[in-house]
């Protein structure tokens, strides 16, 4: 694989089980068994009602796009080569809201507007590492 | 919750009686933030006729209290580094006075220094954080995209073409302060709305002049007991009103990107000073962005949500117009080190101090400050009133 200099996310005890789903091209989210939400991001204790009684679900991989910007200056080298791109917060048909690229589309204001629906696809960037993405349906 | 009728009882219990910034602000090379915060402390306690040995309460931000405190030569019997981005000192002057009515301190000492564009030796952000897990990765990454992103969403609510507009009037009229100001680093660059327009993009929605700059600034206050302030140089400015808190870290995880904190921490901080939006004389609005000082004014209650672009409409913040509004030339054009919070207040004292020559405010008796900290994360507001 090409060098890859962008920021690698550093699995956590509690998030382990999100980033092996994401190596299986999977899309898990937790959910309170107490006030029945799904939320993001994964930890043991429902940051809605405050309940420890959760558990994990598998997410549809489906939403619709709730903000975006298309940053133009790289905020970090790694990223020297992808400006222009999509920042996103997808909002999925679980519930959660999810900050992730768009991807697939070309990034220009006029190609993507709040609301349009997205998939989620997945893009590995290491061995241990897969990053959920989304593109439009 | 927050208890009125205590904070009523605490409202004036302190005053503001030294404000400073270090020796020169904006591109400074030659100085480490230390530095920084040691030229402001100085400056600041001379501002108020105090010697550094009488300070006995030590507040600071981005920085322990004890590295500063060991640099200073000072030995703080109350301590603070409680850090909220760039609220944070904002929120020091309320832990200041809390401090000062417990009995904890008499004299508190609040710095700040920050060589944002010239530091040698930056911090590495820790992996494992939620952020750096599941922003980062995807290039979510500082203040220009978290924003950005919740002015988009503003855009979609209330309109993209009155919103830009509005985003374009602040910048204009931030200018126009900024241009009166001797210490701004904008002081001798006009800007007009064709400037704004053209400008580059750094995220879009925003361009560049939609962004505030990036600079090396100390800064300082010294906050102290109303009997102490009586002796003080140039006399005190009261507290009279406070708030603080926050709801989110991550940009993703605020509930709704188009109203910040302040929703809670003006409502509070102005009935405990017993006063109202329109007894105000001056508000300082932390300016990270234009976007930030839009859905600010609307969050505090100065008008309502989404109404922000009618409110500062045709220049009405600009200098004679009849809002006035960041009259240092804010972030956006005077400086702005990476917490910009502090400089709020400075400009609020001396505003009411009648210091500021060509862009003096006429009635002088009561200013708002209000820092804003994170990805729109936390909030700060203080009510200051002239002695």
């Amino acid at each position: 694989m090409a060098e890859y200099n962008k920021p690698i996310p550093v699995p956590q005890p509690e998030s382990d089980r999100y980033w092996e789903g994401a190596r299986r091209e999977e899309l898990w989210l937790r959910k309170c068994l107490d006030c029945d939400q799904a939320y993001f991001y994964p930890r043991d204790i429902c940051p809605n009602c405050h309940s420890r009684n959760t558990d994990w679900i598998r997410s549809s991989g489906k939403g619709t796009i709730y903000t975006f910007s298309i940053p133009q200056r790289a905020p970090h080298p790694g990223f020297a080569g992808d400006v222009p791109y999509i920042a996103a917060i997808v909002e999925l048909e679980d519930g959660p809201r999810i900050p992730t690229n768009i991807v697939g589309v070309e990034p220009k204001p006029e190609n993507l507007d709040i609301g349009m629906a997205v998939d989620v696809v997945f893009e590995k960037i290491t061995d241990e590492i897969t990053l959920p993405k989304f593109k439009l349906a | 919750m927050p208890v009125m009728s205590k904070l009523k009882g605490i409202s004036g219990t302190a005053e503001i009686v030294g404000v400073a910034e270090s020796d020169q602000i904006g591109k400074l090379p030659n100085k480490s933030a230390l530095q920084l915060h040691a030229e402001a402390a100085s400056n600041a306690l001379d501002d108020a006729g105090i010697p550094m040995s009488d300070v006995d309460g030590f507040l600071t931000a981005g920085y322990s209290t004890y590295d500063v405190a060991e640099y200073l030569g000072i030995e703080p019997r109350f301590t603070d580094s409680t850090i909220v981005g760039g609220s944070s000192f904002v929120i020091h002057i309320a832990h200041a006075m809390a401090a000062i009515q417990a009995g904890y301190c008499e004299v508190a000492l609040i710095t700040h220094g920050q060589a944002g564009r010239s530091d040698r030796a930056r911090a590495a952000m820790n992996r494992g954080l939620p952020g750096a897990q599941y922003e980062a990765p995807y290039g979510i990454l500082g203040p220009p995209i978290s924003y950005s992103m919740a002015a988009r969403r503003y855009m979609h609510m209330y309109g993209e073409d009155r919103t830009r507009q509005a985003l374009a009037e602040i910048a204009v009229s931030t200018r126009k302060w900024a241009n009166m100001n001797e210490m701004a680093y904008m002081k001798d660059e006009t800007m007009s709305f064709d400037d704004y327009h053209d400008s580059r993009w750094i995220s879009w929605p925003f361009h560049l002049l939609d962004c505030c700059l990036v600079t090396d600034a100390g800064a300082a206050i010294v906050v102290t007991t109303p009997e102490r302030a009586k002796n003080a140089r140039k006399g005190g400015v009261k507290v009279i009103g406070v708030g603080e808190g926050h709801d989110h870290s991550l940009i993703s995880q605020m509930d709704d990107l188009t109203m910040p904190f302040g929703r809670n921490t003006g409502p509070q901080a102005l009935e405990m000073a017993g006063v109202t939006h329109k007894d105000l004389d001056l508000t300082m609005i932390y300016d990270s962005f234009t976007y930030t000082v839009l859905v600010t004014l609307e969050s505090l209650g100065f008008c309502g949500p989404g109404e922000g672009p009618d409110f500062v409409a045709d220049q009405r913040t600009a200098p004679g117009g009849d809002f006035a509004l960041n009259t240092n030339g804010g972030g956006l054009s005077y400086t702005h080190p990476g917490m910009y919070g502090i400089f709020t207040v400075i400009e609020a004292i001396r505003q009411l101090r009648g210091e500021t020559g060509e862009r003096q405010i006429a009635n002088r008796n009561l200013a708002m400050a209000h820092g804003t900290g994170g990805n729109l994360s936390s909030t700060g507001t203080v009510i200051l009133q002239r002695d």
